[in-house]
Parts: C-alpha cells; sequence; structure tokens
C-alpha cells in the first residue's frame, strides 16, 4: 500500500469513530430519556400516559422500519435544518443519530422493564418522589442491561456508518467501497474489514467488561 | 451554630426564617413530619379488582382498629386479600370503597406531599427484601433520608445506628447479593426504621426464610416495637409467627374478618372454621390409632373420648377433673402452652361414666365429645 492510502485509512479510521463517537453519544443523551418515557407512561406506569406512549412507541417504530440508506436520504432537509450542510462527517452525524436513537430506546427500554416492581414499590414506601425512583431505582438497577444494549448499538452503527459515503462523509467503509470494490483493490479491501473487526472486538470487550463489573456487585 | 445561623438570616423573607427554624428542631422530625402515635383504624374498607374473569372482591367491608405500639397480624390463606388490607395503610393500594386512618387522619385525600410524608412516617419491609442490587447496604440504608432531603452529618449518624440496631455494622460496604437471606431482611428493616417511623408493616417479612433464621427475625421485630414503642402490622399464613410476637391478631378470609382479638383468645378458643384451619399444624389432633377405633354411638361397657380446651390464667385443676367425671378417667393426649401469661391447651380424655361430659361442663370447662371406644380395644 502507498502513504497515501495508508493515511487515507487513518483519516477514514478517524471519521468512522468520529461520526460513530458523536452519534453514540446523542443516541444516549436521547434514548435513555425516550426508553423511560415509554417504560414509565404506559398503563400502570408510575407516569401514566397511554395515548402519549402509544404514539411516541408508533413513532419509533416507525424510525426502526425505515433502512438506513433510505433515512439518510429522506432526512436530507431536516439534516441541512440541523447542520446547515448535507455533505460530510456532520451530515452523517444527524441520520445515525436518529437511526441509532430508537434502535437503542427500544434495548434499553426492555432493560427497564426487567427492574422488579417490587423495588419500585419499595422505593414509594420510603417516601421515594417519582423523580427519585428514575435516578435511584429504575436507572441503577437496569444500568447493566443498558450498557450491554449500548455495545450493540455502537457495533450496529459502525455497521451502518459504512453507508455514509454516499453522502461524502468518509469513513471505512467509503474506502472499502471506492478503493477495495470499485477499483479492485483486494489489499486496502482485507485491511478495512481487518479494522472494522478490531474496532467491533474492542468495542464488543470494553462493553463486556463493564456489563461484568457492574453485574459483579 | 444555631445563634449563627438565626443572626444570619435575621433580615430575611419569613419564609426563609421558618426554614431555618426547622433546621434547627431535631432534622429527623423536621424531614418527616410530626410523629404520631402509630394507630391504623380501618372503616368498612373493600377493595375491588377488576379482571378478565370478572369482578374480584380482595377486601369486603374490613373494619379494625389496630392500637397505638401493638404487634397485630393478619393472618390467612393465600389470596385472603391481607397482602391487599396492608398496603392500604402507605395506599400501595388504594380502597375501592371505606376509609383507612393513620392516626386518627384520613389518608385517602392526601396530594403527593401527604402521602410522601406519610410514607416517611410508615416503614415498610417485604418478603423478597426488595433492596437494590446496584447499591451497598449503607446506600440502600440512606436512600430514604437523601431522598428527605436530610442533612449529610444527620444521615451518617441514623444509619449507624439503624445497622447496628439490627447487627450490621461490619456489613455496610456489602452489595446485598453477598448477604443470606436473613442479613437481607435486616437490611430491609434498617431502611424501615432509619427514617424513625411510627408504624413497621411487614409484608410475609419471614415467609422466605428457614425456621432458625425467622425467629432471630421475629426476635428482633420484638425488640424494636419494645425499644421504639412502634406499632408493628404483621402480615403472615403462618400462625407459629403470630404465636411468637403477636399481641393481636385478625384472621382474613376470602376479604372478610373471620375473627379477631388477642392471640390467645383466638388460640384457646377459635371459633371460625378457618382459624382452625390456620392452626392445624399447630394442633396436635386425635392421633391416627386412636381414630380408627372410635365409633359414632355409646359401646356397652366402653368409654366415651372427649376433647377439652382450655385458655384462662391456669390450666385446670386436674383433681377436680377427676373427681368431676365420677369414674375412670384415661388421658389419652394433652398440652398446655403460655400464650401472653395465659394457659393455651388441649386434652383428650377417655371416660367410663355416661354423664361425665356433662359433669365436666358443669364444673365450667370446654368439652366436646368426639366418640367412643369399647373396652376390650
Amino acid at each position: 500500500m502507498s502513504p497515501q492510502m495508508i493515511d487515507r485509512l487513518w483519516q477514514a479510521a478517524f471519521d468512522t469513530l468520529f461520526m460513530v463517537g458523536v452519534s453514540a453519544g446523542i443516541a444516549v443523551l436521547a434514548g435513555i430519556p425516550l426508553a423511560l418515557f415509554l417504560v414509565t407512561s404506559g398503563p400502570g406506569g408510575i407516569f401514566p400516559a397511554p395515548r402519549a406512549n402509544r404514539l411516541v412507541g408508533l413513532v419509533v417504530n416507525g424510525f426502526r422500519a425505515v433502512p438506513f440508506i433510505v433515512l439518510l436520504v429522506a432526512l436530507i432537509p431536516f439534516t441541512r435544518l440541523v447542520v446547515g450542510t448535507t455533505i460530510g462527517v456532520w451530515a452523517a452525524i444527524v441520520p445515525l443519530a436518529v437511526s441509532a436513537t430508537p434502535f437503542f430506546a427500544r434495548i434499553a427500554e426492555v432493560s427497564l422493564r426487567e427492574v422488579d416492581p417490587g423495588l419500585i414499590e419499595a422505593a414509594q414506601s420510603i417516601g421515594c418522589r417519582r423523580r427519585h425512583i428514575l435516578l435511584h431505582v429504575l436507572l441503577p438497577e437496569a444500568l447493566p442491561g443498558i450498557v450491554g444494549g449500548f455495545t450493540i448499538t455502537v457495533v450496529s452503527m459502525i455497521g451502518a456508518s459504512a453507508v455514509a459515503g454516499a453522502v461524502g462523509a468518509g469513513g471505512l467503509g467509503d474506502v472499502a467501497i471506492r478503493y477495495g470494490y470499485q477499483r479492485f483493490d483486494t489489499t486496502v479491501m482485507s485491511v478495512v474489514i481487518a479494522i472494522l473487526i478490531v474496532l467491533v472486538c474492542l468495542v464488543q470487550f470494553t462493553g463486556d467488561t463493564v456489563v461484568r463489573r457492574l453485574r459483579a456487585r | 451554630m444555631a445563634g449563627l445561623a438565626l443572626d444570619s438570616v435575621g433580615t430575611a423573607s419569613p419564609a426563609a426564617s421558618i426554614a431555618v427554624g426547622a433546621q434547627v428542631a431535631p432534622v429527623a422530625h423536621a424531614a418527616v413530619g410530626p410523629r404520631g402515635t402509630g394507630t391504623v383504624r380501618f372503616d368498612r374498607v373493600c377493595k375491588t379488582y377488576r379482571s378478565a374473569a370478572g369482578e374480584v372482591r380482595a377486601l369486603d367491608d374490613v373494619s379494625l382498629d389496630i392500637p397505638s405500639g401493638a404487634i397485630f397480624g393478619i393472618i390467612g390463606r393465600s389470596g385472603a386479600g391481607k397482602s391487599t388490607l396492608l398496603r392500604t395503610v402507605n395506599r400501595l393500594e388504594e380502597p375501592s370503597s371505606g376509609r383507612v386512618l393513620v392516626d386518627g387522619g384520613p389518608i385517602a385525600a392526601l396530594g403527593t406531599d401527604g402521602l410522601v410524608a406519610l410514607r416517611r412516617r410508615i416503614g415498610m419491609i417485604f418478603q423478597h427484601f426488595n433492596l437494590l442490587s446496584a447499591k451497598t447496604v449503607r446506600q440502600n440504608v440512606t436512600l430514604p433520608l437523601t431522598v428527605a432531603g436530610v442533612e449529610k452529618r444527620e444521615i451518617a449518624r441514623r444509619v449507624e445506628e439503624a445497622l447496628r440496631l439490627v447487627g450490621l455494622e461490619g456489613k455496610a460496604e456489602t452489595y446485598p447479593s453477598r448477604l443470606s437471606g436473613g442479613q437481607k431482611q435486616r437490611v430491609g428493616i434498617a431502611r424501615a426504621l432509619v427514617s424513625d417511623p411510627e408504624i413497621l408493616l411487614c409484608d410475609e417479612a419471614t415467609s422466605a426464610l428457614d425456621p432458625e433464621t425467622t425467629l432471630s427475625i421475629l426476635g428482633l421485630l420484638r425488640d424494636i416495637n419494645r425499644r421504639l414503642g412502634l406499632t408493628i402490622i404483621l402480615i403472615t399464613h403462618e400462625m407459629s409467627v403470630i404465636r411468637e410476637i403477636c399481641t393481636d391478631v385478625v384472621v382474613l378470609e376470602a376479604g372478610k374478618v373471620a375473627e379477631a382479638g388477642p392471640v390467645w383468645r383466638v388460640f384457646g378458643a377459635p371459633e371460625h372454621p378457618a382459624t382452625r384451619a390456620l392452626l392445624a399444624p399447630l394442633t396436635r389432633d386425635v392421633p391416627d390409632d386412636l381414630a380408627a377405633r372410635l365409633r359414632p354411638h355409646p359401646v356397652p361397657g366402653g368409654m366415651a373420648v372427649l376433647r377439652i380446651s382450655y385458655s384462662g390464667a391456669m390450666p385446670p385443676d386436674l383433681s377436680a377433673l377427676v373427681a368431676a367425671t365420677g369414674g375412670a378417667v384415661n388421658l389419652l393426649q394433652a398440652g398446655v402452652e403460655r400464650i401472653q401469661g395465659h394457659a393455651v391447651g388441649r386434652m383428650l380424655v377417655a371416660v367410663g361414666s355416661t354423664d361425665a361430659e356433662a359433669r365436666l361442663r358443669a364444673i365450667g370447662l370446654d368439652v366436646e365429645g368426639i366418640g367412643y371406644v369399647a373396652a376390650d380395644d
């Protein structure tokens, strides 16, 4: 491989990490409140609002149903509104975050639902208000599951970010398509795949370690 | 310290000085409201659940008075409504109709703040302990005070005190998953008591524990009742728990009060079939071999088998008993135990004379003829 290609790969790896990192951050900030809403606003929840619950559930399902490449294009007007451009890394971050948020919210929702209702009752019995229950019971008790779900989200976002080349955002997937596939450069293709494998393994290992630590308590 | 704080807000608004005044008072009470005497009254409480199978009446017109400082047992088979009844006291469950009064005040109308304040005056422990697994023992016990906004030093002092009370000083930094069932329940008790409540609700608190641990937890509850003077309301399906610590008991059957009274009386003279059924494991029944020989009608030259029940200050006078029968008396089985200073028990005797049953009744004994045996058997 030429030194330029090695530079290109470095740049691509950085772009991928940047895109995934920023959108994963947004997915957490938006996804956890969304998951809390989905869990607590259902019938019998601590903030019951069944109609809003159904509506939000429907919207979440809608976003989950659209394939990422379609979402990327469909969101172009929204992306322009938010980041002022439709090309480049930031233009990819918007659809990535929009797609990852409902995905992560659904996974976090499952963990939150598994928190023993007896714990919520116990918290109520000691005079916890609803916000205390979110802060001291639901989130800490569901944390191992949420971290595990976040790991899955990040891994699937690394996959989705390969499509970001379509809006000129670069990244590893883009290099693999342009050089490896379109120019038949098997070496580049292999190197990109190797980097992606290492990346995914690192993310998974880190996530698993954190979950194990949390569960060891 | 207090003087300085007061001076510094001398010019502040009245609201601010009230807040400071509350801080100067014992912090515990500022955070949880005034401590009452711990009486609970159920006034015609009903609870109906709607389910797919139709309406289920969990509580049917329950009226009860629980006095201050009592250890009040609610017993019943599963599904009798005892858990529902207990949960109406801190409104984890809302009655469909009727009123629940704590310290004489109805609790149904309390808003969010009032309900939170009420719950801080009522501790609760659970069958499955319900400890937060992500928090250490200390953090679990601290939580009721943190959410009440109690000051840090005060929290530390009271958490130490609560852990000492339940005998878990050394386990403060441990996570609940590393504790035994009995230790977990002790953490639950510490968490329930750290707010200095006037009432403690125990929801099948010993049902998940082995017999030895059950005794030690019950001993702790009795000790707490005496030392802190708080009212304990416990539900259980085991009569042995009631006998061990309760002063009063109510038997629930299908959502209704079947029987209520001091424990010694309900044990000594159970009136309702549900009470008898619950007492069965503790009562020695007619031995099998004897039961097989019992006949429903008198046998010429045979004996009558009588069951004599007693509950009073003293067990029956045996010489008077023998004299009253006016003939042969065989003691088949007998027992007596002391419950709350009363002798409670039953004896089974075979008597020769035909009118022994009436004569024993005449000297004031509770006698029941259960059959006859032939002399040559």
